[in-house]
């Protein structure tokens, strides 16, 4: 049985059913992160602002991410381009360029998970509060395990600046760091910039976590019609074409939302 | 859209130029963050420009430009749907009992 309209526009929407259906996908996944969009201004409004962490992501890192992406956008409609002019092996190139761009930005984005994931705040008995890195680089250190271990004392390397301090000051680097030593008993909290450190954590695992999950989704997607599923070319080109541009308003989508993640979770 | 070769042929171009105002459109957010106009500001200042960058990609690389009434009126809906969830989370804030926000 022949799938219909996969290559002819349908007479009464005018496009044929694919398009029409990854635009309707693309409208539920408007809401899906608009849900999450709403989740996070009601977290941030409702958060005093010396509980909402700043500068606490590396900007050059998540900058030249945002560069991988928007670069891996414009291979994705030269491939599409390339096709719609018959030169399959420009396509092959421009989609392959795409590919490396997502598994550099997923590597980056992995980088930067790991490092969160030695950073550490301390919340002292006397009130006082620190961040910083635990000598050693220990990831998933935790109040209790250090007791459980029976550590007396940590050697901790603070930043030069608390984000309580704010957004501007916060990014400044111009304290030099020195290590102290604190004791355990000095400590009422211990916690590493995990989702369970704040809730700007939370929200910020959560729509970085979700979209590297459309990243690579895409990026499967794209991998196959440029490996196996590009056999199409030879025997159905126009349908071929079509599933270059489904994937590739997908991967469109995907750069759009991290235009607004970035500024959103990074800058302001 | 038309998408005969002799049309997208004359589109390339317009691509690289797109991707090239992404690239400045980047580089314009992160300059931008640094200039203190405030903390609310310096929020509207960066959601225009990822508007704009946005409208780019949209418009030129998902061809909104020039695509079918269908299309439109799927984008129509969702732009319906999306603009009352963000009423929904402004009324939502305007709504807390006094003393659990701070402004």
């Amino acid at each position: 049985m022949d799938i219909p309209y996969t290559t002819q526009a349908r007479p009464d929407t005018g496009v044929y059913n694919a398009k029409v259906g990854v635009w309707l996908f693309l409208a539920s996944e408007v809401m899906l992160f608009g849900a999450l969009f709403s989740a996070y201004i009601l977290l941030r409004v409702g958060a005093l602002p010396a509980d909402w962490p700043h500068g606490l992501l590396n900007i050059p890192i998540g900058t030249f991410n945002t560069a991988v992406l928007i670069t891996s956008s414009v291979t994705v409609v030269m491939a599409w381009a390339s096709l719609k002019m018959g030169r399959f092996d420009r396509f092959k190139i421009f989609q392959t360029i795409t590919v490396l761009c997502a598994l550099a930005f997923l590597g980056i984005k992995t980088f930067e998970y790991r490092d969160k994931f030695t950073h550490y705040e301390v919340w002292k008995t006397d009130g006082s509060r620190l961040t910083g890195h635990i000598e050693g680089k220990p990831a998933f250190l935790t109040l209790d395990k250090l007791k459980d271990a029976k550590v007396e004392k940590i050697h901790f390397l603070p930043d030069p600046h608390h984000y309580a301090e704010g957004r501007l000051a916060a990014r400044k680097h111009d304290v030099e760091h020195k290590a102290v030593e604190i004791p355990v008993s000095d400590i009422k909290r211990l916690s590493a910039f995990v989702p369970a450190h704040s809730t700007y954590f939370a929200i910020y695992f959560t729509l970085t976590g979700l979209h590297a999950l459309h990243v690579l989704g895409g990026a499967i997607v794209i991998a196959y019609l440029l490996g196996p599923g590009s056999r199409m070319w030879f025997t159905e080109p126009e349908r071929f074409i079509n599933r270059v541009e489904t994937s590739g308003l997908f991967w469109h989508f995907v750069d759009l939302v991290w235009i607004f993640l970035f500024p959103v979770l990074y800058l302001l | 859209m038309s998408e005969s070769p002799e049309h997208v042929s004359r589109h390339v171009r317009g691509y690289l130029i797109v991707g090239a105002a992404l690239l400045i459109g980047t580089v314009l957010t992160v300059w931008a963050s640094y200039i203190d106009l405030g903390h609310q500001w310096n929020i509207v200042l960066a959601l225009i420009i990822a508007s704009a960058k946005a409208s780019l990609v949209a418009l030129f690389f998902m061809h909104l430009i020039s695509e079918r009434q269908m299309i439109y009126l799927v984008l129509g809906f969702t732009a319906f749907f999306f603009a009352g969830l963000m009423a929904l989370t402004i009324g939502a804030y305007h709504d807390f009992p006094p003393f659990t926000v701070t402004r």
